[in-house]
């Protein structure tokens, strides 16, 4: 079973009826109980780092998500969920992360010229290192991307880039933790495969 | 780089899909559902579900709808139609909307833009707008296009922006449905005028259409209904042309 975590920061419709299309078992939960008997974890997340970082705080779900990723235990963050994986943000002000990966969170308007913020739309993958959650999806194919702030100083974990005036990180990765800058629950097929391979690794 | 998008239009009236003609490998033309799904397998990057229901039935049954094509149909999705407040987006954020579409409701109350962007954020409030040349002057009309609001467009799409719009409709009340191309001077007019999004809407009658409203870089998407409905473009095969013509795009 994958648990979806709910901690208040998103709308996870699209996710879990992606999962449900996909006929992988899944389980929108706030529980940590729940969470700890999960396979795997995804971590949403759409809104404010700050905000966000908080209510997973709050909730204990910070600690345990640590702890379950010390134990091997396979988490995929998207989206803002991705960005919590991180260090650090500096999306208004300064923010701690989960710290699972190396690499903080920067505004993207900052870094480019001429193009338009958020970053919303579909955008290529260039793969900067191959793992095996590119099986059925990833080089070359299309996903959909909204966000406003993006990863940087994360070379020891990047895996793919989406070019956007710079190289946006878009998908990273080390051991057992990965995250996705686009949404695949709203990248159609190749969104869906990658899900799918997420469930299978 | 980000593609250029296409976006169908549906315009759905008491749960069926008005305009719906004789698709080939469509069982029901006229169930949203069914349409939602042939056009994502043709490659649309977005759909825009727009209620054009009055009754409270209707509305029931446009989420019920909506819900059924989010859990099969996996691209973002924008609804309008009928949203006036934030319980509208509630409602159908909830069914699995991605995006919000305002319209009469924000001209006639403006402040459910902001409110709506500081609840779910800039990238899910999208202002559609329709405009028609009066005295020489981009006018926004309400109500289909029936009624002068008196307002300036320009003045409008930067309200709508400054106010956390994530995105613009333009439709061009003055090129809809004559199918001779969008409207690119009243585009270009606005779009000059924002740095958010501008999906544009009305003209479109064929591909060449398409590729006439990228060159002319005013806008990030083109939005068009019946000549999708009616087959005279076919998606995919539109998206083959734009791209072989250099324009970014999602195959």
């Amino acid at each position: 079973m994958i648990a979806i975590i709910d901690y208040g920061c998103g709308n996870l419709f699209s996710l879990s009826r992606s999962l449900q299309f996909l006929e992988i078992d899944s389980k929108i939960t706030g529980s940590a109980d729940e969470i700890k008997k999960a396979d795997k974890i995804i971590l949403p997340g759409v809104g404010a780092f700050g905000d966000a970082a908080d209510k997973l705080n709050a909730a204990g779900h910070a600690d345990l998500l640590k702890e379950l990723a010390k134990d091997g235990r396979y988490i995929l963050g998207i989206c803002l969920g991705m960005q919590l994986l991180f260090e650090k943000s500096f999306e208004y002000g300064e923010h701690n992360g989960l710290g699972l990966l190396e690499g903080g969170i920067f505004p993207l308007g900052e870094d480019i010229s001429g193009l338009k913020v958020p970053h919303m739309g579909w955008n290529k993958l260039d793969i900067v290192r191959n793992d095996p959650i590119f099986a059925s999806a990833g080089k070359n194919d299309y996903f959909y991307f909204v966000h406003s702030f993006y990863a940087k100083n994360c070379e020891n974990c990047l895996l793919a880039t989406a070019e956007y005036g710079v190289d946006v990180p878009a998908v990273v990765g080390k051991g057992n933790v990965y995250g996705t800058q686009f949404h695949p629950e709203k990248s159609g097929e190749k969104g869906l495969a990658l899900l799918k391979t997420f469930a299978e690794l | 780089m980000i593609t250029k998008r296409i976006i169908p239009c549906l315009d759905v009236r008491d749960g069926r899909v008005v305009k719906g003609v004789n698709f080939e490998g469509i069982k029901d033309v006229a169930s949203p559902v069914d349409m939602a799904k042939f056009y994502n397998e043709s490659g649309a990057d977005e759909l825009v579900f727009y209620d054009i229901t009055a009754s409270h039935e209707g509305r029931q049954l446009f989420t019920d709808i909506l819900k059924q094509a989010a859990s099969e149909v996996f691209i973002p999705l924008t609804v309008g139609g009928g949203i006036n407040s934030l319980d509208d987006f509630d409602r159908v954020l909830k069914c699995g909307a991605d995006k919000v579409s305002v319209n009469s409701g924000a001209i006639k109350n403006p402040d459910l833009i902001g409110k709506a962007a500081k609840k779910y954020g800039d990238q899910c409030v999208v202002l559609s707008m329709d405009v028609k040349r009066v005295d020489g002057q981009f006018r926004v009309f309400q109500n289909g296009g029936r009624i002068d609001t008196g307002i300036d467009a320009l003045e409008w799409a930067q309200f709508g922006q400054k106010n956390g719009a994530g995105e613009l409709v333009v439709n061009s009340i003055d090129t809809d449905g004559v199918k001779n191309g969008f409207d690119i001077e009243m585009l270009k007019a606005i779009s000059d005028l924002v740095t958010i999004p501008v999906i544009a809407s009305g003209g479109a009658g064929k591909k060449e259409d398409f590729l006439d409203l990228f060159n002319a870089d005013v806008a990030d998407a083109g939005l068009a209904a019946s000549i999708f409905h009616f087959r005279q473009v076919n998606i995919k095969e539109l998206k083959l042309y734009l791209r072989e013509n250099n324009i970014e795009m999602r195959i």
